[in-house]
């Protein structure tokens, strides 16, 4: 079965200056395979790349070396257009129109029509939450309710595949939680989802896979399990019933022993010893332990590493 | 041609909700009004007058409507970036560009029948009011339809200049289109003043250059056969035939070079 995206070398040179305008790159060989039902996750900070890419993926930019496919076809070809949907980054439609008749407008140009038309625009209106001001110009929305008509026409077709920018910006809480809701309820369906974040809560939450882009360059792509699994850095334990006698003697034994209140304590252990060990010690001396964590590297810990290890990484001139 | 005609009624309905093409058919209708006062003043030139502004008031507000909007059609989709959602539907950018061109077409349509409208129901008005001896000594009578030839090349003028700010505002920014465009409209009724450049200047080279801007810029000068109208002296079939032909295929050049440019187009 073709990937679901697929992109090779993909690279993209903008022109900087005005007078002696000199290639940067904001793109630098992106390969990369995204099978279909996966929900990727395309991570980094700001400017490394990610809506370049999903830019290019849409072609509303032209790579300048690479090459980048959809459901195994070019992308850009106007056959895939009609099965995938895209939610540009801080969307913005148009002010005189109303919610429904821009995604009456969008249905209309995958040929959906009359009742069938009608009756999708309601829908997808009561899936972002904007049943009730459907009939409201746009120019009256929140910078949250246009995100969500963004999302809407990007699902008006009932796309094979998603691309979405940042589709977490502008909205509160609750709409968060509706959008993560929402990528559920596709990845149940089978729809392939690519969505770029720098917010790494939305990726743990959601994505089967994640890409972490950095400067324009790919840093590591993987399983989410594998990639926060990646180290254990020790164990975190919480003990009460810790005397005076008993912290002094483990003072010398452990990474580090912070008080919490009276007789309670934190204590830490590196990932080379046991902490079976330790409880047994502390419950020798009638200390009780009340919680035990193992130290791992979260995908924010992780993220930061592979940032700092691109950054210090040579640039190519460009 | 179903995207284009989407795309069409998109800007139309965008358009005809939007403030501006409404003041401005207003202030055409206020000036055409006013015209029939200021026919007051001056003895047995009144008709003239009345017809002079009111078609100056088509042309003008036409004008600024079609460089207003025209503009704003791509280069706000552009700037705000709701291109992107119409791009990566399955419309093409050639069908983006005419469906626009289509689009501002018919809401100058629209504007320019409101506003025509309007002029004949002051003309039927003065008619009514005016002696027998007052309309004989008009060179034409107040609702000549031959008003709507005038009429009728005002829009083909437009349709040009409609092409032109579209073409502008491919590549260039608004404020830089605006200024083009308008300063083209002013240069494209002085355009036969190149044509005889060799006569005023003796060095061969600017002469040529006048030559060669002659047949690049556009020639509105023919669109406007106001004073003929309204003097009531004939104006021949053949020109307003040879200037719409001369008005499309203008337009024509002008789209064809916008796609072009469209079609290469980054959208950062």
């Amino acid at each position: 079965m073709a990937a679901a995206i697929e992109t090779e070398n993909l690279t993209k040179d903008f022109l900087v200056g005005f007078w002696r305008p000199r290639p940067y790159r904001a793109l630098d060989g992106l390969t990369l395979s995204v099978e279909p039902g996966e929900v990727f996750g395309f991570l980094g900070p700001n400017g490394a790349g990610k809506s370049t890419t999903l830019k290019l993926l849409m072609q509303l930019i032209y790579p300048s070396a690479g090459q980048a496919s959809i459901l195994g076809r070019p992308a850009g070809d106007v056959a895939v257009r009609q099965r995938i949907g895209y939610l540009a980054e801080n969307p913005y439609y148009y002010d005189y129109l109303t919610a429904e008749e821009v995604l009456t407008y969008f249905a209309r140009l995958f040929g959906i029509r009359g009742r069938d038309a009608t009756a999708r625009v309601a829908r997808v209106l009561d899936e972002v939450g904007l049943g009730a001001e459907r009939r409201m110009r746009l120019r009256r929305f929140s910078k949250g309710m246009l995100q969500r008509v963004g999302l809407a026409q990007a699902l008006i077709n009932d796309p094979e595949v998603l691309f979405l920018d940042e589709p977490m910006s502008g909205l509160d809480p609750l709409g968060r939680r509706q959008v993560r809701d929402l990528i559920l309820q596709l990845r149940a369906k089978g729809t392939t989802v690519f969505f770029s974040s720098h917010i790494l809560a939305d990726a743990e939450a959601l994505c089967s896979r994640v890409a972490i882009l950095a400067q324009g360059r790919l840093a590591t792509t993987g399983r989410i399990s594998e990639l926060v699994a990646f180290q254990l850095k020790g164990w975190e334990l919480i003990a009460s019933g810790v005397t005076d006698e008993l912290r002094a003697a483990l003072a010398s034994k452990v990474a580090a022993i912070v008080p919490l209140s009276h007789d309670r304590y934190t204590i830490q252990i590196g990932p080379g010893e046991k902490p079976e060990r330790l409880m047994t010690e502390l419950g020798t001396h009638g200390a009780s332990v009340e919680s035990l964590l193992p130290l791992r590297d979260t995908l924010e810990d992780y993220f930061m590493q592979q940032v700092a290890a691109a950054q210090a990484r040579d640039t190519g001139g460009l | 041609m179903r995207a284009i005609a989407l795309v069409a009624g998109a800007v139309f309905r965008e358009s005809i909700r939007d403030r501006v093409p409404y003041s401005m058919v207003i202030f055409a209708v206020l000036l055409m009004a006013a015209s029939y006062l200021i026919s007051q003043m001056t003895a047995g030139q009144d008709m003239k007058i009345i017809k002079d502004l009111g078609l100056a008031a088509v042309s003008i507000f036409g004008l600024l409507i079609a460089v207003f909007i025209g503009i704003g059609l791509v280069s706000k989709e552009v700037e705000r970036k709701s291109i992107y959602a119409l791009l990566t539907k399955p419309v093409t950018r050639p069908q983006f560009v005419l469906g626009k061109f289509a689009g501002l077409l018919l809401t100058l349509l629209v504007n320019i029948a409101a506003m025509t409208v309007a002029f004949y129901l002051v003309l039927a008005y003065v008619h009514s009011a005016a002696t027998e001896g007052q309309r004989l000594s008009w060179p034409a009578p107040a609702t000549d339809p031959r008003l709507l030839v005038a009429i009728l090349l005002i829009y083909a003028e437009l349709a040009v200049v409609t092409a032109l700010a579209l073409f502008f505002s491919t590549f260039s920014s608004p404020l830089l289109a605006t200024l083009l465009t308008l300063g083209l409209w002013v240069a494209g009724h002085f355009n036969a003043d190149l044509r005889n450049f060799e006569n005023v200047v003796d060095v061969a080279a600017i002469a040529w250059l006048g030559k060669v801007l002659y047949y690049t810029l556009p020639n509105l000068a023919p669109f406007d056969v106001k004073a003929e109208i309204v003097h009531g002296f004939p104006v021949a079939w053949r020109h307003v035939g040879l200037t719409l032909l001369y008005a499309a295929v203008y337009a024509g050049i002008l789209l064809t070079a916008a796609i072009a440019i469209f079609r290469r187009r980054d959208f950062k």
